[in-house]
């Protein structure tokens, strides 16, 4: 028998640990001598006030929704992939080797191949990691860091030493040719007579990352397969008995986990930048942990906790650009999500289980 | 490259081997008793940022040492609330220490000093000063002749010039760390709280069982990480440089942890391994790219050999590294 109802588990442990977690942020910046609700008018004001704000904040939350998916499909094999800055990264040498080399006619085609490269060379960065868990016994979680070291060496060599075009002194690939570039939200909400931001970065990979959310649902919830992962993520003795091959469901659950880490790289190298950059990932797949935690590793709450996410990150931006707050603050909170959401989820929920049956209890 | 070359490399490595080496024995004691410890990286951070800010505040270096050890500790009681009492993820606890730390850094060091993000630079009893050997070439002879120290190590024999660039003039810290590592042997080996940490790291419900608590061993293990962890932070920030900048550990936490699967979770290969990827973080700094042979080996390519070492052990391809087998897993006593 449960011992809570399943809206408790979905709607009440993740809000009750974002308001542990913002309480606390409150006290962190009225500790430095800053007003808490000024600084949420400020954030409010900056993310969501204009379509400025919000072409950066689904910029941001298109980047969380990828690395989100990435983690959950993970998670749902009980895998934690924290990889996903690494894989994040091969993915924008997937995007910039798609657009610099190949001369495509129109960016519907060059998103399509900037998709397929990004998700394999993702998918790549994730199949040894995957492999040496199911075969060797290597633990993921390890291996995936030490992954995310190696891709920052290789990316740094790789811009140096092979991307970087004669003369420049930036480690950074040349600009990707003009029909690779992405329309972004205001190239596309124009012709609809909407006026949106003509600055800001969001562009159609938003529409891609959706997309992604509605394929992760229906692998994990509608196919076989997914239920092979949720059955693999349960109980591993259970999925063996059962006839599901460990091995296969390790691997192929991280593959795509990498793949969709790698994807990313269409939104913030080929839809932002138009170039590959050191650091193109700013830490989003480390944010995609916090998200997917936040989210419940469904990709409905991914995509909400993607665009809090975003919300805070665009906010923060506004913060350290008019307050003496430091973007830092952002981390600060992404951190005490992941606290409360992930490791100290006992303690939201042994107190409310108690208060549930003791509701029971009264009524029978 | 000449003699003394190898030995100023040998002596950098040393130096850079220190931060890992105690960050590398602080994560043997924790997972040694059942408690996995990705969150070594920001309990460094935190410590070098208290460490710095209070050695500047105070002008003394002790202090400071203190604070970036009770930093550390409060982090890690954080990670032993999470993981021991509450039976969370350890893994997750770890990462969340580690954005804590990298985010709580920047803050508190911003409103403190108002500098971006960094502590004031450190001068005189403000930071660790080496430690000069009976014999040894120091700023002393210096001053008595009118050369620097390193034109008279140049001057002086090889014997010498090990003594005076390699074993002498490294701050207290260094040495301190060497001494851990037998020490942490024979705690660990040779005492009675050693075998019940380690038993409570393969089978807590035997020691449990035996009438000793494992969330009290758990938390004594956490709190010795949370010390080492301390030392290194504030050795960053004091003896390896002159103050506390954004995100000065670099990675290192992570390269303790490397070491620590390298050493297969032994105090003495600890020293071994962190010794190694000292060497390689030395090299790394003195040479960026070398070329053997027409062959150029790229610097990128050095700085990855850590990780890259570390997933080839892991995959038991040389030698299996397997860890604490109640590693990770909460202890929940039988009703």
């Amino acid at each position: 028998m449960e011992k809570m109802p399943r809206w408790a588990d979905v709607v009440l442990i993740p809000l009750i640990s974002l308001l542990l977690a913002a309480f606390i942020s409150a006290l962190v910046i009225i500790a430095i001598g800053e007003d808490p609700i000024a600084a949420v008018k400020l954030m409010i004001n900056g993310a969501l006030g204009s379509t400025y704000g919000w072409g950066y904040t689904l910029y941001y939350a298109t980047n969380f929704i990828f690395t989100g998916l990435a983690v959950a499909v993970a998670f749902h094999a009980r895998m934690f992939n924290i990889g996903g800055e690494g894989q994040a990264m091969l993915g924008g040498l997937g995007v910039a080797i798609a657009c610099l080399y190949i001369p495509w006619p129109h960016w519907t085609v060059a998103l399509l191949a900037a998709i397929v490269m990004s998700g394999l060379l993702g998918a790549a960065w994730a199949a040894i990691p995957a492999y040496l868990q199911a075969k060797r016994g290597s633990h993921i979680v390890i291996t995936t860091i030490m992954f995310n070291f190696i891709a920052a060496g290789l990316l740094n060599y790789v811009l140096v030493n092979v991307m970087r075009p004669a003369g420049s002194m930036d480690p950074a690939s040349a600009k990707f040719p003009e029909p690779t570039h992405l329309p972004t939200l205001y190239d596309m909400l124009t012709p609809l007579g909407i006026k949106f931001s003509k600055a800001a970065p969001a562009n159609v990979s938003l529409f891609v990352a959706l997309i992604a959310c509605v394929l992760v649902w229906l692998l994990i919830w509608r196919m076989k397969l997914g239920y092979e992962i949720r059955a693999q993520g349960h109980s591993e003795s259970a999925a063996k008995y059962a006839g599901i091959n460990p091995t296969r469901i390790i691997i192929i659950s991280m593959l795509i986990s990498g793949g969709l880490a790698g994807a990313m790289a269409i939104n913030n190298v080929m839809g932002e930048a138009e170039r590959l950059v050191m650091n193109a990932t700013e830490g989003a797949g480390f944010i995609g942990i916090a998200v997917a935690l936040m989210g419940r590793n469904h990709p409905f709450g991914v995509v909400l906790a993607a665009v809090l996410f975003g919300f805070l990150y665009q906010g923060g931006a506004e913060l350290a650009l008019w307050t003496d707050i430091p973007r830092e603050l952002i981390v600060v909170i992404q951190a005490l999500v992941i606290l409360f959401t992930g490791a100290l989820d006992n303690m939201v929920r042994m107190p409310l289980e108690r208060i549930f049956l003791a509701l029971r209890k009264e009524r029978s | 490259m000449d003699f003394l070359t190898l030995i100023q490399v040998l002596d950098s490595t040393l130096r850079l081997a220190t931060p890992l080496l105690l960050a590398c024995l602080a994560g043997l004691y924790s997972e040694r008793a059942g408690i996995f410890d990705i969150g070594l990286e920001g309990k460094m951070l935190v410590a070098a940022m208290f460490a710095g800010a209070v050695a500047a505040v105070s002008g003394n270096v002790w202090m400071g040492l203190l604070a970036g050890i009770a930093a550390s500790m409060s982090l890690s009681a954080l990670h032993g609330i999470a993981s021991i009492t509450f039976r969370g993820n350890q893994l997750i606890s770890g990462v969340a220490i580690n954005f804590l730390a990298a985010g709580m850094t920047v803050l508190v060091a911003q409103s403190w000093f108002g500098q971006g993000g960094r502590t004031p630079s450190l001068m005189g009893g403000g930071r660790f000063d080496g430690i000069e050997l009976p014999f040894a070439i120091g700023p002393k002879d210096a001053a008595l002749s009118d050369l620097s120290v390193t034109k008279l190590i140049e001057q002086a024999g090889p014997i010498q010039q090990v003594y005076s660039e390699l074993i002498s003039g490294h701050t207290i810290l260094v040495y301190v760390a060497l001494l851990c590592v037998p020490a942490t042997w024979w705690l660990l080996f040779r005492t009675r709280f050693g075998l019940r940490l380690r038993a409570v790291g393969e089978a807590p419900e035997a020691v449990d069982t035996a009438g000793v608590s494992v969330v009290g061993l758990r938390f004594a293990a956490v709190a010795i990480c949370g010390v080492l962890c301390g030392v290194a932070g504030a050795y960053l920030a004091t003896g390896l440089q002159a103050g506390f900048v954004k995100d000065m550990t670099a990675g290192r936490g992570f390269i303790a942890l490397a070491a620590l699967i390298f050493a297969k979770w032994r105090p003495w290969y600890a020293l071994y391994a962190t010794l190694l990827f000292g060497l390689l973080q030395a090299i790394a700094v003195r040479f960026q790219n070398i070329e053997i042979g027409g062959f150029v080996i790229p610097v990128q390519f050095t700085e990855s050999l850590p990780y890259i070492l570390t997933v080839v052990i892991l995959a038991g391809f040389v030698g299996k590294a397997i860890p604490p087998r109640a590693g990770g897993e909460p202890y929940v006593k039988e009703n």
